[in-house]
């Protein structure tokens, strides 16, 4: 019972940073109709500028506190993102409004290459390391009520915490901020929102801004799990199942859908695991979402393709 | 008719022409909306009428013509500008949020006059729920005025399409608009939901002074309410001036009735 429970929080916390990642890409597709292809390469860009700016910032200021030196290197990189969110707007997806679906995904593929290139062109392509002070020992939580107690990763509970906050206060801002009103008005209808007088080209800049704090968010995390390398622009594509098993138009949808591939993965490994000779963690989630895509085309909470012929 | 003083011209169209690849939607037409006014657009199916509405609204931009609203020429106007305008509308086929409340849907039409920023509203509360409040306290007014209070909480998919369409309508006057463009406010509704439509669309004359252009192919309603009808056929206007006039108009006749010439 320990050892299950133990599976089943480590799949819940690391399902929250799908849950996460996946938010990214619901917000954007949400607001704009745009399968954003570069959130991965926003994800790699984010930690790049997380990792470097927390080396230069002390050299520049010749401070030695690492708390704030983070805490600027965060602050830089929010604006930095805020930047990357403008400027896609301004130069490519301004001029995209009412095309095809498919022109919008390739323009979002010609995104991602221009910020992976630009992103290593100014901050390296090396692996560096973010350092934001995350305790790496492993807890025992529970001894009173299990034998042996539960095994718990620290760095993946704080890890999972700060998304889930994240998560949280973001649903708050579109449920009860007028601009989150806004948001969810665009979602549902454009023309209508703009003839209400919601401008269409600031709320969309501003879901960027969403989405790229989400990245950066994202990076930071498992930057410092694993470095910060090419690899984490393809970690997003990890993402990619949870947004088809939860729906590609439902926030709770990424929630879930997260938290039950993170969940799965983790299980499946360890009882599915000896029978079919492990590494199912590593398709598990796109075995699953195959299965979605038979069955249930529009996820568990999306809503239902009706097209007129 | 009632007490209201119908005004100066505030809304100026002339020569609009507007085609769609080789189809000429609309062709040299020329009309004036008065402050305060109810102005009806008419003529049978395809006749332009959407088309106009679009115009004016900015959703369509005319290749020639000129619109002046105001003493100011706004033929680049896009659909934002026209709500910036003052130009509230509504939509034939419904275009609300769906998956939003009813109270929701007609807080998104005061966006234009809330003032607390993002950030504001993300971090300083304070601020941006005491505006929120106001507003909501306005929305409130609307809805009580529509007689729409019991669904107040209600995700609008849910409702029935009159009740939906009295929706549009709140979403509209929540914009507190200086004119108010109605795309066929009365399609598809039953005799008593019209009579409804009507009385709002009188009162909000009436009691707001708002100047109201209302596009409808049922003539019986129309000529009721509006004080002056502009006819529309094949993208042409054929008549224009009071129901009266427009009712004895020869050509208006042979287009609604298909006599012979």
């Amino acid at each position: 019972m320990a050892f299950f429970l133990e599976t089943l929080l480590g799949g819940l916390m690391s399902g929250m940073l799908y849950s996460l990642v996946a938010l990214g890409f619901v917000l954007i597709f949400k607001a704009s109709g745009v399968f954003n292809f570069a959130q991965g390469a926003m994800v790699l860009f984010a930690a790049l500028a997380m990792a470097r700016f927390s080396e230069w910032i002390p050299d520049w200021l010749g401070m030695e506190n690492l708390f704030v030196a983070n805490l600027l290197a965060f602050a830089v990189a929010v604006v930095v993102m805020f930047v990357v969110a403008w400027l896609i707007e301004r130069l490519a997806l301004r001029y995209l409004v009412n095309q095809e679906g498919a022109t919008l995904l390739m323009a979002t593929l010609g995104i991602a290459y221009v910020l992976d290139g630009i992103g290593q062109t100014i901050f390296g392509s090396d692996i560096y390391k973010i350092d934001v002070g995350m305790p790496k020992d492993p807890v025992m939580m529970l001894e009173s009520v299990f034998e042996g107690g539960i095994l718990i990763n620290k760095e993946d509970f704080i890890a999972a915490l700060i998304a889930a906050l994240l998560v949280i206060s973001l649903s708050i801002f579109f449920q009860k901020t007028a601009t989150g009103r806004a948001l969810r008005a665009v979602a549902d209808d454009h023309q209508a929102a703009q003839s209400i007088g919601i401008p269409l080209d600031r709320i969309w800049v501003i879901v960027w801004c969403v989405a790229g704090i989400t990245a950066l968010v994202a990076g930071i995390i498992w930057g410092s799990k694993l470095g910060v390398q090419f690899s984490l622009s393809t970690i997003a594509l990890r993402a990619l199942p949870v947004v088809i098993l939860g729906g590609l138009t439902s926030v709770p949808g990424a929630i879930i859908g997260g938290l039950i591939i993170g969940v799965g993965e983790k299980l499946s490994e360890v009882y599915l695991g000896p029978y079919v000779g492990g590494g199912i963690e590593i398709w598990f989630a796109y075995m699953l979402a195959l299965v979605f895509l038979l069955f249930r085309p529009q996820g568990l909470f999306g809503e239902k393709i009706i097209d007129r012929v | 008719m009632n007490g209201r003083k119908i005004g100066e011209v505030i809304l100026d169209l002339k020569n609009i022409s507007l085609s769609f690849g080789g189809v000429k939607a609309l062709t040299d037409i020329s009309f004036d909306v008065r402050e305060h006014e109810i102005r009806a657009i008419i003529g049978p199916n395809g006749a332009g009428k959407s088309s106009m509405l679009n115009v004016i609204n900015g959703v369509y931009r005319p290749q020639q013509g000129d619109i002046i609203l105001r003493g100011e020429h706004h033929a680049n106007m896009d659909s934002y500008g026209a709500a910036k305008a003052g130009l509230a509308r509504t939509f034939q086929n419904i275009a609300l949020f769906k998956g939003m409340s009813v109270l929701d849907n007609i807080m998104t039409g005061r966006n234009l006059k809330m003032k607390a920023n993002m950030l504001q509203q993300a971090i300083w509360f304070g601020a941006a729920q005491r505006e929120e409040l106001e507003h909501r306290a306005k929305v409130e007014e609307i809805i009580d005025f529509l007689e729409i209070q019991h669904i107040r909480k209600t995700p609008v998919g849910r409702l029935p399409y009159g009740l939906q369409k009295r929706v549009d309508l709140a979403r509209a006057l929540a914009m507190e608009p200086q004119i108010l463009l109605l795309d066929e406010p009365m399609a598809g509704m039953n005799v008593e939901e019209k009579q409804d439509m009507c009385r709002f669309i009188l009162d909000v004359n009436d009691q707001f002074g708002t100047t109201v252009v209302l596009i409808e192919h049922d003539m019986g309603v129309v000529m009721d309410i509006s004080d002056r009808v502009v006819v529309l056929d094949y993208g042409k206007k054929i008549g224009d001036g009071t129901p009266d006039e427009v009712r004895a108009n020869p050509d208006v006749i042979s287009a609604y009735l298909g006599a012979s010439h």
